[in-house]
């Protein structure tokens, strides 16, 4: 643990001699952002901007830019109510909330179109699978055997809820 | 091929889907051997980045064996075992050229102010990710590198985004010999900005969380002083009485938006989603630094509006410096400290999950259970074992 390191020329302080490596990039040649911005880049081999990917999907972009970039993802297009939601939004800037809250409201939307889409190719999701319920049963019991109580418990309450509303609309058609 | 598959908040599940394909001649098909789910996965699982659609793979750390390349690719090929910064970068940009590679211009069409991230939603760029058995890889001869012969493929993996990051943190805070440095978050970007604050001369370097045993580890891996910051009153406070009445020379944001530790902040940010996430750490930052200090931010902010203190960041003349890593910059002197025995990153990773169990590995991840630091996820066949780093201690 307390072997000097050769690399480093400065010598630690007593308090900090067991930190194995201290002080190695006080040297701010050390440093790999030292300076911040570094032109030209110390990339390997010289790089040409590349050419246009070509497109097969409808890609959106931002309204900032003049149209989409060189390199992109195109593997889930916008689709159905969720996707026309995220086309109004991209009619707004980047500078501009409503950008972002009409993205945030199309994928809980689409989350439910997801759901509908499971159902209809007759695949019933396993909620409890998806959001780790046997890791939560295996490394957290008492926190599971809590949600558990805590959902039967609110259950109940909603049952009892709905049966008092029943018996007093009878009462009062009665 | 097996892929990871995000179907809503805190829901995802591994499907079988398309093999990738080249679609561009600088692409590569990467076939992955390890990913690893990043704290900042854990934004887009709980449905706080806007744009990251049903159906989308994550994974933004991973290594792999190139499968197939792109007719320009011309320094990579089939069987080179390469680490993939979780940047996808151009090289050639305005911003490339500055070696602000995680600020590229080319490969975002969705939004300018960040470049494209590997399964980082549409925000960044609608890239699919490396939690799958097999990756797209964009600009294959520029991001990649070839993983040195004698490095464990578990250190190379770190190097891909959590190792640089919490460099880049600890190097963005501009620490000075001697200099008390503050880090807010026990992750692994916490943990290795901690190891790195110590390379760049730090003279004290104090790690706050409230997470017991993550705090045991970081006191443990990295001998840091620590604070829980439920045993402390006012964190300003608590720093400054640290600290002579000063405040810290440097303090790190290494959380982002769902910082806990203020109900006002959670509700508005994380619950209610009405600004871009809670900003506790930023007020804690910003009010727990010197006059004159340093604020280093790489924890992951949504883009919507932010309450911040800004107020107190000008009366204090405090420098702000922030940014998503720019992964290849750091690589080669990071590999030097890693050969040098003077990092060891692979010591955080305390689970190894295959694949098919990806939504259990999401949930302790999530839910910090099972004294998780860092999880590892391997292709179906590839689990060796679960090491221990931090139940070990």
């Amino acid at each position: 643990m307390n072997m000097p390191d050769p690399s480093n020329t400065r010598s630690p302080s007593p308090s900090h001699a067991h930190i194995i490596g201290w002080g190695a990039d006080l040297d701010p040649a050390m440093r790999p952002a030292y300076p911040k911005e570094r032109t030209p880049p110390r990339l390997p081999h010289p790089v040409e901007p590349p050419e246009q990917q070509h497109s097969h999907a409808e890609v959106l972009h931002s309204t900032e830019r003049p149209g989409i970039t060189p390199i992109f993802g195109s593997t889930l297009p916008p689709s159905g109510l969720s996707g026309r939601l995220r086309r109004l939004a991209f009619r707004h800037s980047e500078n501009d909330l409503r950008h972002w809250l009409m993205l945030l409201l199309a994928d809980r939307v689409q989350m439910g179109e997801g759901l509908i889409e499971d159902i209809s190719r007759g695949h019933v999701p396993n909620i409890y699978a998806e959001m780790g319920g046997r890791a939560e049963l295996r490394h957290n019991p008492m926190g599971a055997a809590r949600k558990v109580a805590i959902g039967v418990a609110a259950l109940a309450l909603v049952a009892m809820a709905l049966k008092g509303r029943g018996r007093t609309r009878r009462r009062l058609r009665g | 091929m097996l892929a990871m598959n995000y179907r809503g908040p805190y829901r995802i599940r591994a499907v079988h889907k398309p093999e990738p394909e080249i679609e561009h001649p600088g692409d590569a098909i990467v076939r992955v051997t390890r990913s690893c789910i990043c704290g900042s996965d854990l934004h887009l699982y709980h449905g706080l980045v806007p744009d990251t659609r049903i159906g989308s793979t994550f994974g933004h750390e991973f290594t792999g064996v190139v499968e197939e390349v792109g007719s320009a690719v011309q320094h990579l090929k089939p069987g080179d075992h390469v680490l993939v910064p979780f940047n996808i970068f151009c090289g050639s940009c305005y911003f490339c050229q500055k070696e602000l590679y995680g600020n590229c211009h080319s490969t975002n069409p969705e939004a300018t102010a960040v470049g494209g991230i590997f399964g980082y939603s549409h925000t960044a760029g609608g890239y699919d990710g490396g939690q799958a058995e097999y990756v797209r890889v964009p600009m294959a001869d520029v991001g990649p590198t070839v993983i040195p012969a004698d490095m464990d493929l578990d250190d190379a993996v770190l190097l891909t985004d959590a190792l640089p990051t919490g460099y880049q943190a600890a190097e963005m805070g501009g620490i000075r010999e001697g200099d008390t440095v503050v880090i807010f978050g026990a992750g692994p970007i916490g943990i290795f900005a901690a190891k790195s604050a110590w390379l760049l001369g730090a003279g004290r370097v104090i790690v706050v969380d409230h997470v017991e045993y993550r705090l045991e580890f970081v006191r443990s891996y990295a001998q840091c002083e620590v604070i829980d910051f439920k045993q402390v009153g006012d964190m300003a406070i608590h720093i400054k009485k640290m600290t002579d009445g000063l405040g810290a020379d440097v303090c790190i944001d290494c959380v982002g938006c769902e910082a806990a530790g203020n109900f006002a902040q959670t509700l508005l940010g994380v619950k209610l989603k009405l600004q871009g996430g809670a900003a506790t750490v930023l007020h804690w930052c910003i009010n727990s630094v010197r006059k004159g200090g340093t604020v280093s931010i790489v924890g992951v902010y949504g883009p919507t509006f932010n309450a911040v203190p800004i107020g107190n960041a000008v009366n204090k003349g405090l420098t702000l410096r922030m940014n998503q890593a720019s992964v290849k910059r750091h690589l080669p002197r990071l590999i030097e400290h890693i050969q040098a025995g003077r990092l060891e990153p692979r010591r955080v990773i305390s689970h190894r999950i295959d694949l098919r169990d990806v939504a259990d590995a999401y949930h302790i991840f999530s839910s910090k259970l099972d004294n998780c630091i860092k999880t590892v996820l391997v292709p179906p066949g590839m689990v060796r074992e679960t090491t221990t780093a931090a139940a070990s201690l």
